[in-house]
């Protein structure tokens, strides 16, 4: 059976760290805003802003990090608008999630017209300008190494430093939730925000510094579409990566490895979708593609609806916190 | 929590204010892209109401944005946050289109009233999944119809791929119907009556956007259901109370709701493209949920916010013409930016307003 060659199974598992990444870093960020109790759908419209700013900053500056920065700093921006709106102005914050995607869905085709000239696309990277593959130590050299080696080399090694940055990411955001005074606050203040304003500590202010570590996290999401995974940012090019990491979020119960476990799912059926594009399984006849594209949202269906586990978001959520005077 | 307002400035001035905020950032990036404002703004209108054909394809276009408005209002009496009708839209128009290929040798109107029940069982069933979900299962419904927008995507594609595709050609959509089970055009309807009408896709649809809204205005606001709704919505602890069961309410709610949507297929399919195509409905779901808001859910509010919106999108698409940098993108922006003041900080200038419009309290009370 021409699934279970290795070389196949190993180039699979390679593409879908690559999907996986964006996937992870939005989900992380949904976490920290979601976790504080503010609902975040606009995880796709911040990541799509980013995109465009790391896009056009990398085709002027001709620097990758300089592209980052900007970046994170338009993402910030945007999620600190969606505080203003649902914790000082106490708005409807899925209205807000989603007049913030459809604004920058727009809006970063219409600026890259304006200034670029490309009919809504940004100008093609050269590599210094993005986050290229990193080669680790001895990859070349191992690869001949059976089983192991070509798993270091294809799987390990080979990928820009935002994938390792990641993955590192998924270990401190678990730390930092689980373990720091921050994170005690931050699970606190989603479950029971009048007890968070009984300790005397700000639920505003706790609010607002969540939605800064999203838009961060959003902010390198949207940079690896735009300067890592590709060369240019294009129209729509986050394609629901947003409301997936949201779908992820929910699959893990808020719940930060877990969550990147369910991006690596996710992902691996939008890998597999690929390969499987024609192919008949025993049984079945071919699959449809759009059904395996679907399989996300299906599968966070049954879960949302117990019959895969119960999913219980943080009490809190969504709902504008009114200090009681 | 809400600050008391004097009805007509929460139900004019307030939204107004709001609007202009919008149009003043839309303003600001515009300059961005190295255009007048003013200008663009002369542009918009003129674009959308200066000419008999513009006025038809704004009405045209508000056609959609009535139906979900009004399915997004709907839901939202019973306390339901409905993100699909952009899906139930979708689900809608395969009905419809469905009975158009399947009873094409049929006259008109058995075709017809075939058509507007197919179209709302189809999208009444895609909403009241994700209602069912949420009255019996606990999914919450704005993750579970977000989903089902994706899922009802994901099938299309594939029905118009695999299945629907017309015979010999590449592109994914259904053959034509053939004309006789069109949606007739307003102006050849009055063009029958012996008035001349500028030509434009604006259909019969139109009519039954605001046949629905006169419907959901009794539903809701004059039977025994829509007074059930609307205990469900504000106070659902009450409607146990008081004999109502909330999840039987929440499932019709959506059930109607995701049939209202089903409207823009009945606008789209049947009315204007007279075949099934992939994406027709373009964000219009989306859309509704500013409509409305900015519509304070109320039927009149949702037949002048959707005007206002479909303006913006015949206006937007004539600027385009004439000021290639604001292209139909632009549109988008100004879109979200609306949906933004409108619906998400549509609490920004009440503190203030309320400061200006304090009625003198009565003597006594404590301020």
């Amino acid at each position: 059976m021409a699934l279970l060659d290795p070389a196949l199974i190993l180039s699979l598992a390679d593409s879908t760290i690559r999907l996986a990444t964006p996937l992870i870093l939005a989900a992380l960020a949904g976490l920290f805003a979601e976790r504080s109790g503010v609902v975040d759908i606009g995880l796709e419209g911040k990541m799509l802003g980013a995109a465009f700013a790391a896009g056009a900053v990398a085709a002027v500056t001709g620097s990758a990090w300089a592209a980052l920065g900007v970046a994170m700093l338009v993402s910030v921006g945007f999620s600190l608008l969606h505080g203003f709106a649902s914790i000082t102005c106490q708005g409807n914050q899925v209205v807000s999630g989603m007049a913030l995607n459809i604004m920058v869905a727009g809006l970063g085709p219409a600026l890259a017209q304006a200034w670029f000239g490309q009919a809504g696309r940004t100008p093609i990277l050269p590599d210094e300008a993005r986050f290229t593959p990193i080669d680790l130590p001895f990859a070349q050299n191992l690869a001949e190494v059976p089983v192991l080696g070509p798993i270091y080399a294809v799987l390990i090694s080979g990928h820009n430093i935002l994938v390792y940055l990641t993955a590192l990411l998924v270990v401190v955001v678990t730390y930092v939730v689980y373990r720091t005074r921050f994170g005690l606050r931050l699970r606190a203040v989603g479950e029971n925000p009048g007890a968070v304003d009984t300790a005397g500590v700000s639920v505003a202010g706790l609010r607002y510094q969540a939605l800064v570590v999203t838009g961060l996290l959003c902010g390198i999401a949207g940079a690896y579409l735009s300067i890592a995974a590709s060369a240019s940012f294009v129209r729509d090019m986050t394609a629901g990566k947003g409301y997936l990491a949201l779908a992820a979020l929910i699959f893990a119960k808020w719940r930060p490895v877990p969550a990147m476990l369910a991006c690596l799912l996710f992902a691996f059926a939008d890998a597999a979708q690929v390969r499987l594009q024609g192919v008949a399984l025993p049984g079945l006849g071919p699959v449809p593609v759009q059904l395996i594209q679907a399989l996300p949202y299906l599968l966070t269906i049954l879960l949302l609806a117990g019959f895969v586990g119960r999913a219980v978001a943080p009490k809190a959520i969504g709902e504008p916190y009114v200090k009681e005077r | 929590m809400r600050a008391e307002l004097p009805r007509w400035v929460d139900y004019g001035l307030l939204p107004l204010l709001n609007l202009a905020a919008a149009l003043v950032v839309s303003g600001l990036i515009v300059v961005m892209l190295g255009e007048n404002p003013v200008e663009a703004l002369e542009l918009l209108i003129s674009g959308a109401f200066g000419f008999g054909e513009a006025i038809g394809y704004t009405l045209y276009y508000a056609t959609n944005f009535i139906f979900t408005g009004l399915a997004v209002a709907v839901a939202f009496h019973a306390g339901l946050f409905n993100i699909g009708g952009e899906g139930q839209a979708y689900i809608g128009g395969l009905g419809v289109g469905l009975v158009c290929l399947a009873l094409e040798p049929l006259p008109f109107v058995l075709v017809l009233p075939a058509a507007i029940v197919a179209g709302a069982v189809f999208g009444g069933l895609w909403g009241l999944i994700p209602g069912w979900l949420q009255a019996r299962r606990g999914s919450h419904i704005v993750i579970t119809t977000i989903m089902f927008n994706f899922i009802a995507s994901a099938l299309m594609t594939y029905l118009l791929v695999n299945v629907l595709i017309r015979p010999g050609q590449a592109s994914p959509e259904s053959r034509v119907f053939a004309d006789h089970v069109w949606l007739p055009q307003l102006d050849e309807i009055a063009a029958g009556f012996g008035v001349d009408l500028p030509g434009s896709p604006l259909n019969l649809a139109f009519l039954f956007a605001l046949v629905a809204c006169v419907l959901v205005w009794v539903y809701v606001w004059q039977t025994r259901a829509g007074y059930r709704l609307r205990v469900v919505g504000q106070n659902e602890q009450a409607a146990v109370y008081g004999g109502i069961e909330p999840g039987r309410v929440v499932m019709v709610a959506m059930a109607i709701s995701g049939a209202l949507a089903a409207g823009v297929g009945l606008n789209e399919i049947m009315g204007a493209q007279h075949r099934l195509i992939l994406g027709f409905p373009g964000g219009y779901g989306f859309v509704g949920i500013a409509v409305a808001l900015m519509g304070r859910n109320h039927p009149v509010g949702i037949v002048l916010a959707a005007i206002l919106f479909g303006a913006l999108y015949q206006g937007g698409s004539e600027l385009s013409f004439d000021m290639p940098a604001v292209n139909r993108d632009m549109v988008v922006v100004i879109q979200g930016l609306v949906i933004l003041f409108c619906g998400a900080l549509e609490n920004m200038f009440r503190p203030a307003l309320a400061r200006l419009f304090r009625r003198p309290a009565p003597a006594g009370a404590v301020a």
